[in-house]
Order: C-alpha cells, then structure tokens, then sequence
C-alpha cells in the first residue's frame, strides 16, 4: 500500500492523536516552562498600551467592566492586563459596570491582581469600587454631566465624599481616559457614542470576537485601542508582561541611583543576559539595595510571569499549533484526492 | 459716657460684622447659585402605539448659557412604591436583626461567659423576635425620604443642551406619570450643580391605542408576503403548471430507506434538540411523517430519540398515523421513539454513542441544532451511515454540509414537507416564497441604492427618506 | 373526523389570534399567556417523557439486552440526582430560618446537588464539546476538497481567517507597511475584512430566506394546507 494510499485510509484516530497532541503539548510546554509563543503585537493592541502609558502618573482612569462569567475566558485576560498596567504604571483606578453581575468581575480584578500583586494600593485613594448601575446608556449619558448622581456611594456603601480620590470627580471629563471591556449590550458602542464622542475623551476597548468587526469604525477617532477576542488579549498582554519587567528593573535601579539613561541600557543587558545582574549585584553601586529590593530585581530579570498574566498567551500557543495542523490537513486531504484523481480513482 | 461709647462701639461693631456676614453671604449665594431650571414641563401621551411612551418636553430657561444636559425624572407607580417601601423595611429589618443579634452574642460571651457556638442559636432566636417586634410597628421603621414636591422620582436620562424634548418609553401602560426637568451646568468649582426641580408636568398615562399604528407597515408586508403565497396556491390548484428545481437531499430519501432495508440495519431520525415551539422542530416532525411512510412501506427501523417529551409525544401521533396510512399499523413500536434528556450534551453523548452501537445505515438530522451537529455527523460519518441533514440554524450549515452526503439548507428545509407532498397547493406556496424573496429583494437593491446616493450626494431628502424606511417601516 | 378538525381548528384560531395580538396591544398579554400555556403543557409532557425512558430502560435491563449497563447506570445517576434534588440532601437551612430543615436552596454553595452539578455535569459537557476540535479536524482532512472554482475560493478564505487568528499569519505579512495603500492585503485585517463583509452578507441572504421560508410554511400550517405534523399526510 502507498504512502497516498495509507492517507486515504487513514484511520480517523490518528488525526485525532494528531488534534490532541497539537492542544495538549503546547498547553504541557507553556505549563512547564512558562514560555509562551512568541506574540507580535498588532497596532491596536500596541496602540492600546500606548494610551495609557503616555498619560502622567496618578491620571484617572475610569475602568468599565461590562461582562459576565459567560465571557470571561475571553475577556477575563485583557481586564488582568488592564490593571496590571494601570497599577504599575500609578493611574487611579475608578470602576464600575453597566451590567448586573459585572460586580463579580470587579472583584475578581481587583482580588487577582491589586491584592496579589499590589498589595500598597490602597481603597479609596489609589482604587476604587462605583460597583453596578441599572440603566444601561442612560447611565453613561447621566454621569457625562453628573457624575455623583448615579453614583452617591461606592460599591461598599461608602459616601463618595468620604473618599479621598472622588475628590473632583464632576462628569466624564474630570477622567483622563476610558476603559471598557465589553461582552455585549450594554457595552463599547454605548461608551462610544455617549461619552468618548461628545467628550472627546480617549477610549479603549476589549471586546469578544463577534463583537471587534463592529467596533473597527470607530478606530482610531474614536476608539483610540482595540482588543478583539482572545487574540487581541494575548497581544496586549505581552505588550504590557514586557513592559512591567523593565519597568520594574528601572525603577529598582533608579532606586539605587542609577540615572535614567544608565537605567534603561542596564535593564535591557540584564534581560539580554541574567549574569549581568549577578555582576552587577556584587559592585558598590548595588550596595544600596535592601535584600528584598534585589529578590525583586532578580524575579524581574528572569523569575517565571504570574501564571495570570499569562492566560490569554497561553491559549494562543494551542491555537497556532491547532490552526497550522488543520491547514496541513487540508492541504494532505487535497493532495491525497488529486493523486487518487489523477490515477483514476474515486474518493 | 464710657459705658455709652462702649455700647455704642459693640453696637457698631456687631452691626459692622453682621453687614459684613450679610455681604458675604450674598457673595457667597451670588457664587453658589444654581442654574436656572426649564419651564413649561408638559408630558403627552404617543399616540398610536402599543403603550408604554410618553413625549416630555419643555422650555430652556432664558439664561440656558453654560447648562450641559437636562435630567428627566418621572413619578413613581404605586407598584414601585410599594415594592420600595418593602425594601426598605426588609433592609430596616436585617439591619435591626443583625444589630440585636450582635448585642445579644456579645452579652452572652461576654457576660454570662458562654463560648461563641453556644451562644449562637439563642442569640439568632433573640434577633429574630426584635425583628418580628419591629415589624409589627411600622412608626418604629424609617420613614422615606421624598423629592421635590413630595413625590418620590426616579431618573429616566439626562439630555443634552440642545434638546427640547424626550420620549420616555418602557412605562407601564396602566399607571399615571409626571415628570420633572432639571438644568445642570458646573458651579464655581467645577463640580455639577442642578438647577431647583421643575414644576411638575400635567399627569399622563401612556396607554395603548386599540391599535398599534407604528406596527401597520409590518401588516402591510405581511399581506403582501401572505397574499402572494396565497395566490400562487389558487393559481397552483386551478391547475397552472408548477416546475420545483431537484432537491438532491429529499430525493435521497427513498435512497437512504432503501439502503437501510437492504442492509437490515436500522435508521437514525434526530428532530433537533429544540421543542415544539421553534418551528424548525414542527418542520422536522412534518418530515418525519413522510419518512416514516416510507420506512412503514419498505419495512425498516426507524429509531427517534428526542430531546423532549413533548416532541416525542408528537413524534409518536406521527409515524403512528404514517404507519397505519402504509397500511403497517402492525408494525409500528412506540418503544422505538423515546424520550432522553433535555440537557444538550447528554443527549448528544447518547446518540453518539446509539450511532457507534447500533451502527445505523441512514442518519438524518432535522431540526434546530447547535454545537452538538458536527459531533452527530462526524459520527454517523465514521460509521458509513447516509446521512441527511436539514436545519435553519445558519451557523451549523457549514458543518452539515462538510459531514453529511446531503443538506437542506434554510428554506429547502421548510419546503421539504411540500416537495415530498408533490401536492399542487403546496408546491403552489414554494412558488409564492420565492416571488417574496423576489419582491424582499427588489427592495433591498432600492433601499441600498437610494443610501448610496444619499452617501454620496449628501441630499437630505434622501437621506430623511431613507431613515423614515429604516425607523418607521423597518423598526416595527 | 374530530381527531383531525379539532387540532387543525385549535392551531387556526390559536395561530391567528396571536398574529392579531401583535397589532392590538390589549390582546398581548393574552398572548404572553399562550407562552405560559406552553409551558405548562411541555412540563406536563415530561411526565410522560420520563415514564418513556424508565420504561425503555428497565426493559432493556430486564432483558439483558446488549448494554444494559448503560441502562443501570441512566436509571442509577437518574434516581440519585432526583432524590438528592426533592429530598434537599445536604442542603443547609436558609440563614433567615435556620429553625426550618428545609428552607435552604438547593443549589446554593456547598450542596449535593450543586457538587453533582459543578463535578459531574459541567466537566462532562465540557468533554463532550471539546469533542468539536477532534471532530473538525477529521472533518476537514476529509471532506475539504478543492473540487471546483467555488471549492477552491472556499478554501482560500478558510485559510486566510485560520491564519488570520494567528501569530502566523501576523508574521507572514508584517512586511506589508500598515498605513500603506496594501495594508488592506495583511492577514489579519483580510480576515477581519471577510468576516465583515462576505461571511455578513451571506449569513444575511441565508436569514432572508429562511424568514420567508418560516412564514410560507406558518402560513399552511395556520390554514391547513400542510397536517403532515399531525402524521400520515393529508
């Protein structure tokens, strides 16, 4: 029997073999070592990073979560890295959502990654919890003028003026920025027709797959970034796992006097080579260091990424392997039906 | 003369420092004052729709410079009023609960000394009698605090400046409203101020016109799609020559039974997994008779596993009344159609795993399918069933069309039971949907050129007629 | 003859009341009403639904027929769900009544039926659609074939958007410059695009005919024309 023979009648089992070892060594790799495959960021993802970072430390961000468990395993990733970055960078954080059990998704962000990883920030002056408002676009449309309308106190029950940060916070304008993470109705249309539009303010979306085509229009004037489905939150999200290494490393350098220059090029020859850093730990210059300063540094130049900042890449690298083989598979079936063709043959 | 001059230096004083308070207090209303508030609040009814909407307008104060948007609120209804006060006195209740039972557990713990677990159940029994007390007098709950005019309201939306007017919808259609508007503009600090309510407007009930006005163009569609089907049936059964294309998958019908009769293996029939309220799954049942006719006649086993009761209750009367129209009554087993489990994937699992046993030579899956459908055709493909498929579910075509030999796509679906039938009237009705799918699409070619030109040109005309159709005639 | 006019007249005046009641809207809430009448009849029918499986099952137990394990499984974990479920085993009570047994949802955190539900049923479902992937596969390796003009279009596009989800397909064309006049032509936005525009208009033409289809086959249902659903033809 032909090789062309044994692929046209092969056993199905096979490809599924072929199917399950394409998900489960991918999933097993990352896994184990943590690496995922490499993720090119698109403009958009990289447009959405750069919004936020080129706003000033302590700028408020309004975060607008507006899913529900349905969609987390899409959604779920990109809302991680929005914190992490919002968090690292030093933004204020505001929340709050349009739908009913997006409160969970609020407390599971601020649980995963404030108190795991940001345990300084503090409630009521670095983040805060608005919690759910009924209303829909109304909402939207009311707190673009009047903000403590809709929300009189937080998520806690607590008076919006017992809280340091919602000191003026008038409307939509008195926010530097807009994010939304959105699995439906209501969602990023909504923001963007009442308030990115009429308020002119910057407006960033993660959105689920069947979603992103209709949002397309709106980039870039009015939706400045857009993450679309699971992809798009891979890409953001090595985007910002990159830049929360260096940033990290920079900041603990410049702790020890490093000046700004020096830091970036040492930074970028720690992550080149890690025994750079083991060099460099033994001069004077790093004498100024705590011990918990340099397990910092050390974990940042090659410690393992948190396994939450990594759910979207991870789902990335089965879905490459997946997709590659399904096109092999296609193209054998065809080759096998032309060669069989060609002899004369009926499949 | 001292004791005078000092009384009259403190009077003059005091005097000094009470202007001085009644000019800081003027600076101070002069720097605080609100935006003035929009007059003339009136609310209308809409007339000729199906309830539940109401036209508030009114009038921009003279000095409307600086206002950003307007708040509209609306009235309560006594159900919301109810509903309120009870969520307030459940709310007082647990609190008064929660609060008795701290007070009890720490006097028990505390006082008498007894562990925390202990004291937990009489502490629980203590609360739940000062709750009980306190429900049972209502001047000990909260009173509710009421808005302008002693009226509790509720925010609708809030407008922009430019707008005069707002219609108010999902009301209900039973209940009296008024409504009040508010300015809103940012005060000296920046931070938003509102204006003092406005007077209230005349009290409105949006109630449903006897008939629903916005609804006649969907009438007007409807008799023309009916009435062309109509038509080709009369023309049908007087006697007009009707040609309907082949359908290769109900034309393999006969096929697949007969290949199941020779092969002696049994036939696989899936009616979706949807119940009879989707016509899909009536659709499905209705071809089902046909098949089972055939089946009855050929004397094979057609095996009907549903995914609920209430389409195997249906699915029984039909071959029942197929096997008996064959001439087979003798052969029909209700015990073959059978009830499995609502749940998706079970019975998906189920049939995976009947398919793989029993090894059937027909498979046809009609009905409303979701993900389960390529698992089934991927199946009864490993097994070297025929397999048909018919479904209106536009995203599971592509994987029956992929994994099974024939599919009915959509609306070769529906008219499957006409085709079978081969009757003139109901092939006449295949020949009336297509003329309305001609009808449907000279008018999208119109509508889409009119939109482009309206694009295009930028001519209002257009452009308000197209958005007349897209609201008016389109919206419903 | 009342066995077959008495359903046909049922499902006419039923049929055309509802049709009626969508333009005179004192007549929609009886026409909610139909929709809880269904309810109620399809939770009647689940009586006889469920005396149906026991009996095909116990049967073939009784039987000894080939699998009838199966059989004794289906009735076993159908016998302890109802009961763990009716009787509320493990469930506590409510926390406002924590004197009455019974008070407690059943499926609140921590109950039997909530554990039967989160470990058994969710992670088999869950395997059984993930059964999708290995399917598609064999499906495509099978049955994809660039038979024709159409063929071969179709299977173009089906790589473009596989690629499309992919870093692959990224890398394949990250040399086109993205504000170009052929940025267009990148994977990713050729994806996109498709499923904007072509994938859209085709599921849309599909949607028109079905919705003329539904309302062509209603129609014969409501007049008559069509009682092959009552079994037997006309």
């Amino acid at each position: 029997m032909s090789m062309v023979d044994r692929l046209a009648n092969i056993d199905r089992r096979w490809i599924f073999l072929m199917m399950g070892l394409a998900v489960a060594v991918p999933i097993i790799y990352i896994g184990i070592t943590g690496k995922t495959l490499p993720e090119q960021p698109t403009p958009l993802a990289q447009a959405a990073f750069d919004e936020i970072d080129k706003l000033p430390v302590g700028s408020r961000i309004l975060l607008a979560w507006d899913f529900d468990p349905a969609s987390e395993g899409e959604l779920g990733p990109m809302a991680s890295s929005f914190v992490r970055q919002c968090c690292q960078k030093g933004h204020r954080m505001y929340f709050l959502t349009l739908w009913p059990v997006g409160t969970q998704m609020i407390q599971k962000s601020a649980s995963l990654v404030i108190d795991g990883f940001y345990p300084d920030l503090e409630y009521g002056t670095d983040w805060v919890d608005l919690g759910f408002k009924a209303g829909n676009e109304a909402v939207i449309k009311t707190i673009a003028t009047d903000f403590g309308q809709m929300f009189p106190n937080d998520a806690r029950g607590t008076p919006i003026e017992s809280i340091p940060m919602m000191e003026g916070i008038a409307s939509i304008s008195s926010f530097d920025a807009i994010i939304n993470v959105s699995a439906g109705y209501p969602g990023s249309k909504e923001w963007v027709l009442y308030a990115a539009t009429p308020y002119k303010k910057p407006l960033l979306v993660g959105c689920t797959g069947v979603q992103a085509p209709q949002m397309y229009p709106y980039v870039p004037l009015q939706v400045q970034g857009l993450l679309g489905a699971i992809k798009g939150a891979a890409e953001y999200e090595s985007v910002v796992n990159a830049w929360v290494r260096r940033h990290t490393i920079e900041t603990i350098l410049e702790e020890a006097d490093v000046d700004a220059a020096d830091a970036e090029t040492m930074t970028t020859s720690f992550l080149a080579d890690s025994g750079d850093l083991t060099a460099w730990l033994a001069t004077p210059a790093a004498g100024g260091l705590t011990a918990a300063k340099r397990t910092a540094l050390s974990d940042a130049v090659d410690g393992d990424e948190p396994g939450i900042f990594l759910e979207a890449q991870r789902r990335m690298g089965p879905q490459l392997v997946a997709h590659l083989l399904m096109i092999g598979l296609i193209l054998a079936g065809n080759a096998v039906f032309f060669v069989t063709r060609r002899r004369g043959g009926v499949r | 003369m001292n004791g005078l001059q000092a009384n009259l230096r403190s009077t003059v004083s005091t005097s000094r420092a009470v202007i001085a308070l009644v000019s800081i207090g003027i600076a101070a209303s002069v720097a605080t004052a609100a935006p003035p508030a929009p007059t003339d609040v009136e609310a209308q009814d809409v007339a000729g729709d199906g309830g539940g909407s109401a036209l508030v307008r009114w009038t921009a104060p003279a000095e409307a410079e600086g206002i950003t948007g307007y708040q509209v609120w609306r009235s309560e209804t006594a159900k919301e009023t109810g509903d309120r006060d009870a969520t307030e006195r459940a709310d007082a209740l647990a609190a008064a609960e929660t609060e008795a039972f701290e007070n009890e557990q720490r006097r028990l713990v505390d006082v008498e000394g007894l562990s925390p677990e202990a004291a937990a159940p009489r502490s629980r029994a203590v609360a739940r009698q000062a709750a009980i007390s306190l429900a049972r007098d209502p001047a000990a709950l909260t009173v509710t605090e009421t808005g302008p005019h002693d009226t509790h309201w509720i925010l609708v939306d809030t407008v922009s400046p430019a707008e005069g007017s707002l219609e108010v919808s999902k009301l209900d259609p039973d209940s009296s409203y008024t409504f009040i508007v508010y300015s809103v503009a940012p005060g000296p600090d920046g931070r938003p101020e509102r204006s003092e309510a406005s007077a209230p407007s005349g009290p409105v009930i949006p109630a449903a016109a006897v008939l629903n006005l916005f609804r006649l163009p969907l009438l007007i569609i409807l008799l023309a799609l009916c009435g062309v089907v109509l038509l080709f049936i009369l023309l049908a059964r007087r006697g007009m020559p009707l040609k309907i294309r082949t359908i290769a998958g109900l034309a393999a019908v006969d096929e697949a039974v007969g290949r199941a009769t020779e092969m002696g293996r049994p036939m696989l029939y899936i009616n979706g997994i949807q119940d009879m309220d989707d016509l899909q799954t009536v659709a499905g049942v209705t071809v089902l008779g046909r098949v089972a006719k055939t089946a009855a006649e050929y004397d094979a086993r057609i095996e009907v596993p549903t995914s609920r009761s209430l389409v195997m209750s249906a699915a029984r009367e039909t071959v029942q009344a197929s096997y008996l129209t064959a001439g087979r009554s003798d052969s029909y087993n209700p015990d073959l159609i059978y009830y499995v489990t609502d749940e998706q994937f079970g019975f998906t699992a189920y049939v995976s795993g009947l398919i793989v046993r029993d090894r059937p030579a027909a498979c046809f899956y009609m009905g409303a399918f979701f993900a389960e459908s390529l698992i089934l055709a991927e199946t009864g493909n490993s097994v070297g069933a025929i397999q048909i498929a018919g479904t209106a579910m536009p995203s599971q075509l592509p994987f029956f069309v992929a994994a099974c030999d024939y599919t009915l796509i959509g609306e070769e679906f529906f008219a499957a039971s006409a085709y079978l039938s081969g009757q003139p009237d109901q092939l006449g009705s295949l020949k009336g949907q297509d003329l309305g799918k001609i009808l449907v699409g000279v008018a999208l070619i119109v509508l889409v050129t009119l939109a482009t030109i309206a694009a295009i040109t930028g001519s209002t005309e257009i452009e308000s007629m197209v958005s007349f159709i897209k609201t008016v005639i389109l919206g419903g | 003859m009342l066995k077959r006019n008495v359903p046909l007249l049922i499902t006419a005046l039923v049929g055309v009341f509802l049709i009626v009641a969508n333009f005179f809207p004192s007549l929609s809430a009886m026409s909610e009403d139909f929709t809880v009448f269904f309810g109620i009849i399809a939770a009647m029918a689940f009586v006889l639904g469920g005396g149906s499986l026991l009996k095909v099952h116990l049967k073939k137990i009784s039987d000894r027929n080939a699998g009838w394990a199966f059989s004794l499984i289906v009735l076993g974990t159908f016998a302890i769900t109802l009961a763990v479920g009716l009787l509320k085993i493990g469930v506590p009570p409510n926390p406002t009544f924590p004197d009455k047994p019974w008070s407690g949802s059943v499926n609140a955190d921590g109950t039997a039926f909530e554990w039967i539900y989160e470990y058994a049923l969710k992670p088999l479902s869950a395997t059984m659609f993930a059964m999708l992937a290995f399917y598609i596969a064999s499906a495509a390796f099978r049955a994809f074939r660039a038979k024709n003009i159409e063929a071969i279009l179709l299977l173009g596009t089906a790589f473009i958007i596989l690629l499309g989800r992919t870093f692959a397909g990224y890398y394949l064309t990250s040399w086109i410059p993205i504000d170009g006049p052929f940025s267009g032509l990148r994977i990713e936005e050729l994806s996109v695009y498709i499923m904007q525009v072509f994938n859209t208009a085709g599921s849309r033409a599909i949607i028109i005919g079905i919705a003329l289809g539904i309302a062509s086959t209603s129609l014969k249902i409501l007049m008559g024309l069509d009682r092959s659903y009552l079994g037997g033809g006309n």
